[in-house]
């Protein structure tokens, strides 16, 4: 079954120190049930330098687990440092890369890589553009609906490549220009003093009555609550998804991927995992808002 | 000396009155769209009939001025025909250009309409000379409309490593988030700013007022900002709301409720290789886009005869009566 229900994890999109970035793909690598693992900055070209003494020893680690290893690119493409970290990236040998911006699309043309969900791909003329191009999975957008999600399912198996879905962690929900961490901190972009390193999990923001609405990393904004798709998840497996990706946060993401694994292989119910996902995360609050077509904050378990 | 090539000034045009008083008021261009979901500004009593279009085009060119319609949302999978439709149509009525962000929808008119011109949306988020050439050499696209995010500096660095047109908001609403790239509006009420042209919709805010006068600004059950009694109360869109991080107090998080205006870097955004300078606002009402589409109109004609534009006090008009360079004039701003 694994074959075809694969599990991946997503890129660490937070400013981790560069030591536990390391430990936590090596700890991915040796103990995590993955089939897959993206590694990269996909944030902030200005972190990037910070984990590149480790990136070779992440990779070989993987692999050596028997990781398939796919290097994220970066999300928002405008300086010449972003413009060449993605080329210098997107030109490597013996590397798939994961294209997040339409800066990288020429240099990976003809070349097997795959398509990130920060890459707008609604549909399936873009898809079968894309495919045709040499993109061979795509993980969608966060905020597509299962109406759309079916009808890229059957583009996928048409055209030969594989549709993957976030189904764990924050949602990735906007970027900007503009650096909020450093704002926080009464600082400007460039001179930004790394301020983000401080949130593992991103700077919670709440509105006037205390609630925790969204979260800040950096240029990125977030939802505060953590996407859940586990109820979705035999639903999403027809739809034609392949692959199912978990977005990593501070806790123990070795339990998380083994909870989904089990789910996956049908060794666990929802209700059981989501159980075990939420004893390790207190106050967590769910979501699945999107692939239902109502507001992606909500949580509803009622059948998918 | 005068700058030698003279820049368009393209204007919002929300309705049929709308686009005639823009013409009128001096825009060489206006942009609009269709009734339904296939652009940004999918406003309930905004935008064109077929038939209206049809003609609004027709009368636009017997006055000289260019109609660029705006299909610039991400159709969803299973409903591209809605699109496709809408670049045809705007193809039979004589469109002088659309204004696209989609891959599929770009493909579509690419390959469909090879004689109608290809403007990139800001939708599409190209903010780098490597993705706007790709738009450019797989689609045939003549012009981009840039991100609100680059310097003055940038943009002139930019324009000599592209092939095409630039197109730059000189004045309005300042989105704080990428454009095309933001689902907070959908986060937040189920509506999508990429899918149905909707950005913190009015139909889902709610305000209330508490005995002490206090005015708070809900969005489908998270509280926006909070104005307390005869503090300005503006428009709350979710990035520029106030709240509070690490207990401090509220504070913008994003963006101060503010209006974009470049008018005094005009020559310079010229110099800087701007051939277009966009003005926002398809949701104003009439009035706003006279008064707005005039002084740009002046301020344009003064350019380009070398001299400094003399600018008309446009702050009444602006957000929260509050005006920025954002990105364009530092990156300090970032």
């Amino acid at each position: 079954m694994t074959g075809t229900r694969a599990l991946s994890i997503g890129p660490v999109l937070f400013n981790w120190t560069p030591e536990s970035w390391r430990d936590f793909y090596f700890r991915m690598a040796d103990e995590a049930p993955v089939d897959a693992a993206y590694v990269g900055e996909v944030v902030c070209s200005k972190r990037a330098p910070f984990f590149a003494p480790h990136f070779e020893a992440v990779v070989e680690r993987l692999r050596g687990g028997g990781k398939e290893v796919i290097v994220s690119l970066l999300a928002q493409v405008t300086s010449k440092i972003d413009r060449r970290l993605v080329l210098d990236l997107a030109g490597m040998e013996g590397l798939t890369v994961e294209v997040n911006d339409a800066a990288a699309l020429a240099s990976v043309s003809g070349k097997p890589h795959t398509v990130g969900p920060f890459f707008n791909v609604y549909n399936e003329d873009t898809l079968c553009f894309l495919a045709h191009r040499g993109a061979e999975v795509f993980c969608l957008p966060p905020e597509l609906p299962k109406q759309a999600i079916a009808v890229l399912g059957d583009a996928a198996a048409k055209h030969d490549v594989q549709i993957e879905v976030q189904v764990f962690g924050r949602i990735p929900l906007a970027l900007s220009a503009r650096c909020y961490h450093a704002r926080a901190h009464g600082l400007t972009k460039d001179g930004c003093q790394f301020v983000c390193d401080r949130d593992p999990d991103g700077m919670t923001l709440n509105t006037w009555e205390g609630k925790p609405f969204l979260v800040i990393n950096g240029i990125q904004t977030m939802s505060h609550s953590c996407l859940n798709l586990l109820h979705e998840i035999e639903t999403l497996a027809g739809l034609g998804v392949r692959r199912f990706r978990l977005s990593p946060d501070s806790h123990d993401m070795v339990q998380t991927a083994q909870v989904f694994r089990d789910v996956l292989d049908g060794r666990m119910n929802a209700d059981e995992a989501c159980t075990k996902l939420a004893a390790d995360r207190p106050g967590v609050e769910f979501s699945n808002g999107f692939f239902h077509k109502v507001a992606g904050n909500t949580w509803s378990t009622a059948s998918a | 000396m005068p700058p030698s090539i003279r820049p368009e000034l393209v204007c919002p045009a929300g309705t049929p009155g709308g686009l005639r008083t823009a013409v009128e008021a001096g825009a060489d261009a206006v942009y609009c769209g269709f009734q339904d979901a296939t652009n940004a500004r999918n406003f309930p009593g905004l935008n064109f009939t077929r038939k209206e279009m049809d003609a609004s085009i027709a009368w636009a060119h017997e006055r000289g001025a260019k109609v660029l319609v705006a299909l610039n949302t991400f159709p969803p999978a299973g409903q591209t025909q809605l699109w496709k439709t809408a670049v045809d149509d705007a193809a039979h009525f004589g469109a002088d250009a659309i204004i696209v962000a989609d891959i599929g929808v770009a493909r579509y008119a690419a390959k469909h309409h090879a004689d109608l011109r290809l403007h990139l949306s800001v939708q599409a988020g190209a903010s780098s000379p490597e993705a706007i050439r790709f738009y450019c050499e797989t689609f045939g696209v003549r012009r981009v409309v840039l991100p609100r995010m680059l310097t003055v500096a940038e943009i002139k660095s930019l324009h000599d490593e592209i092939p095409c047109e630039i197109e730059a908001f000189v004045f309005g609403n300042i989105g704080m988030m990428a454009e095309g790239r933001c689902s907070l509006t959908n986060y937040v009420t189920g509506i999508s700013t990429n899918m149905d042209g909707v950005c913190s919709p009015a139909a889902q805010v709610v305000f209330e007022e508490d005995d002490a006068r206090t005015l708070t600004a809900r969005m489908g059950g998270f509280t926006m900002d909070r104005f307390a009694c005869g503090e300005a109360a503006g428009y709350p869109t979710i990035c520029k709301g106030r709240y509070t991080a690490g207990g401090g107090k509220p504070y913008y998080a994003f963006e101060e409720p503010v209006s974009l205006n470049l008018s005094a870097l005009l020559p310079d955004l010229v110099n800087a290789g701007v051939t277009a300078f966009k003005i926002e606002g398809r949701q104003r009402s009439r009035a706003y886009v006279r008064e707005i589409v005039s002084a740009y109109r002046k301020a344009v004609d003064q350019c380009m005869a070398g001299e400094t534009p003399h600018l008309a006090d446009l702050l009444a008009l602006a957000e929260g009566h509050r005006q920025t360079q954002g990105a364009f004039a530092s990156k300090k701003w970032r």
